[in-house]
């Protein structure tokens, strides 16, 4: 039998001291700070910044993406677990490898694809102007643009979780009656719904938070394409440092949300997925039955 | 209800695993579908049951082709190896599943889904766990949870997959009594996938012997037992011993050993392979009488009621022989001693010319 590894009582504690550090100097701090500068000028100044109409549109339209983004990427992401995990079909590792494309590339390039393809010198620019849409410096880029950058995580969340289940209670369902819809609703959406409940949070957290691509299609328009983040750069850009962190303060208390949520999806996967030790058997019955 | 497979064949990839096979399930029977892993056992089950496609072939249940009905239309009941029990529902939920998916029109009221399930549970003895989750029970409990959620949805047929592969020893020789006995009881048509040739001759009214996606032999389990039909069935129902040989005139030649062998009449000579089984070997000081030969002692190992001897033959072969433990101690044999073996019986079967 070896023994636990256990490393002297010095080294754990350094390397605790090293992580806890980290997290303190890295995670903490600007977080703190955020809230400091956020409440320099007193609760009523911090309250202004945020219920100032440019600002509070900023939040719609965040909100409102965010809104349109994460059921899209719920229902791909569904989709496309499922295909992966289930069936094996010709191009099976090509979706793999593209479904983890925004991850490999730098969000504004991913912008920058969508201003090719529907700017007004893009591709599909002339057919939309004759259309008169406005996809590119409006909301449905910045949506868009979103979607792009977001699609991986619920995907990614639910892959391994299927591959983990297989296909065996999905066709116990199937023998007994149930009918594709019924078994979709009974059997795989409660059996991953922990873990889409987390792709979920991880997605919406990043739909609300992102920069990059969104600042590339958005034209920055105040009051009409400006996001919460892309509002922040504005404010910030313009000097108003305490309006500026008045309004990051929504994004940190939001990323906080997202924070507890994951906790309490992981707290709550471990407890369902731990086994529970078996029930003594008391003793067979049909033995007893067997004697004559 | 009676199950027909007729000329089946089903291929993933390169890979033939079941190989036009054909044969018939009599209603209220229990076969057993007996081979070693990647016979096709599994395979041709899961094709009965529907949740696979025969590439050629088909299906009849109650002599109607049911090839291409769906798994959820062929009321089949069917038992996982690995129990695939819903997770995330209570034992209770579990068993009414079947009930519950119902369309309207055909869905028992919530009273009679609690009596059915209830009666099912306490039929597998498990109404004091119907609150339970899968994960908090034992292997043969789970089992019988996967038996009793099966047989909720009145199924005429009941397929069962390797249905105590994974339990201990102890708790596989009861379960199998005991689906022996519910059997007897209910009386509906079953089929079960085995590796193992002990549960599926203890239990089953007909086995049928697999080997690379083809039915070696069909028959009763005394059949099968006394009368292999092929070498394969004789080396998969237990230990062996093998000669190869040839024959001629009527007559099979092993080495020193000659037999009579009536098949063969023919002057031409054809090679041959005699198999005899550990308990079937007579073990003598003397060659008195002939019929045998002689071989040397290497090993004895004491079993319960028998004793294992090993012996090398003159040719180099290594022989396995089993003693009743009385005649061991009467006989005595040391090791490295010369003994006269003498075959009570051997099957002979041609092999393919060389």
């Amino acid at each position: 039998m070896a023994r636990p590894t256990t490393e002297p009582r010095a080294v754990r504690l350094l390397l605790i001291a090293i992580a806890l550090g980290f997290l303190a100097l890295f995670l903490v701090v600007p977080l703190v700070m955020v809230f400091q500068q956020a409440l320099e000028r007193g609760l009523s100044a911090y309250l202004g910044a945020i219920r100032e109409p440019d600002a509070l549109a900023a939040l719609r339209l965040t909100l409102l993406t965010a809104a349109i983004a994460v059921p899209a990427n719920v229902l791909f992401g569904l989709a496309a677990s499922w295909a992966v995990a289930r069936f094996d079909f010709p191009g099976r590792s090509v979706l793999l490898t593209l479904i983890d494309l925004p991850f490999a590339i730098s969000p504004v390039i991913s912008g920058l694809v969508f201003v090719l393809l529907f700017g007004r010198q893009g591709w599909l620019g002339p057919w939309l102007a004759a259309h008169d849409l406005k996809i590119v410096f409006a909301v449905p880029g910045i949506v868009l643009a979103t979607i792009f950058v977001t699609f991986p995580f619920v995907a990614r969340e639910l892959i391994p979780v299927m591959q983990a289940q297989g296909r065996d209670e999905e066709e116990a369902a199937v023998v007994l009656g149930a009918s594709g819809w019924q078994i979709f609703w009974r059997v795989t959406l409660p059996n991953v719904k922990w873990g889409l409940l987390y792709g979920v949070v991880l997605c919406n957290a990043r739909a609300m938070g992102e920069f990059g691509a969104v600042s590339v299609v958005s034209g920055h328009i105040r009051g009409l394409t400006n996001t919460l983040p892309l509002h922040v750069e504005i404010l910030y850009n313009e000097y108003q440092f305490q309006a500026a962190f008045a309004v990051a303060s929504l994004l940190a208390v939001l990323a906080l949300v997202t924070l507890v949520a994951r906790s309490v999806v992981e707290w709550r996967e471990r407890a369902t997925g731990r086994e529970a030790a078996p029930e003594p058997e008391p003793p067979p019955r049909w033995l007893e039955r067997a004697e004559p | 209800m009676s199950i027909e497979v007729r000329n089946v064949t089903k291929t993933f990839g390169s890979f033939t695993a079941v190989n036009d096979v054909s044969l018939q399930v009599p209603d209220g029977e229990l076969v057993a579908l007996l081979g070693p892993s990647g016979s096709g056992k599994t395979s041709l089950l899961r094709i009965i049951a529907g949740l696979e496609r025969p590439d050629r072939g088909q299906v009849l249940f109650e002599g109607q082709d049911a090839t291409r009905r769906e798994a959820k239309e062929r009321r089949v009941g069917f038992v996982f190896q690995h129990y695939a029990l819903f997770r995330h529902m209570t034992v209770f939920e579990n068993v009414a599943f079947g009930l519950r998916v119902r369309r309207r029109e055909t869905r028992p009221p919530e009273a009679a889904i609690r009596e059915k399930v209830t009666g099912l549970l306490r039929m597998v003895q498990l109404d004091w766990l119907s609150d339970r989750r899968p994960s908090q029970l034992s292997g043969g409990q789970r089992q019988r949870v996967a038996l009793a959620r099966a047989l909720a949805v009145e199924p005429r047929v009941l397929l069962l997959d390797e249905p105590f592969g994974s339990l201990d020893a102890k708790v596989r020789q009861e379960l199998r009594r005991w689906l022996r006995r519910l059997h007897d009881e209910i009386r509906l048509t079953s089929v079960f996938v085995t590796h193992d040739q002990e549960e599926a001759l203890e239990v089953a009214d007909r086995v049928v012997v697999m080997n690379q996606g083809r039915v070696e032999q069909i028959g009763s389990p005394e059949e099968i037992f006394d009368r292999p039909a092929t070498p394969f069935v004789i080396q998969f129902m237990g230990n062996v011993n093998v000669f190869h040989g040839r024959v001629q005139d009527g007559k099979a030649h092993f080495g020193p050993l000659a037999l009579d062998y009536p098949d063969h009449p023919h002057p031409e000579e054809r090679p041959a392979a005699g198999f005899t089984r550990p308990y079937d070997l007579d073990v003598e000081r003397s060659a008195e009488g002939g019929g045998g030969f002689w071989a040397t002692l290497r090993h004895a190992t004491p079993a319960g009621a028998v004793v294992r001897l090993q012996l090398e033959g003159a040719d180099g072969a290594l022989l396995h022989v089993e003693m009743p433990r009385d005649r061991h101690e009467a006989l005595l044999p040391q090791l490295g001693e010369r003994l006269y073996l003498r075959p009570r019986q051997v099957r002979v079967f041609l092999e393919p010319s060389r």
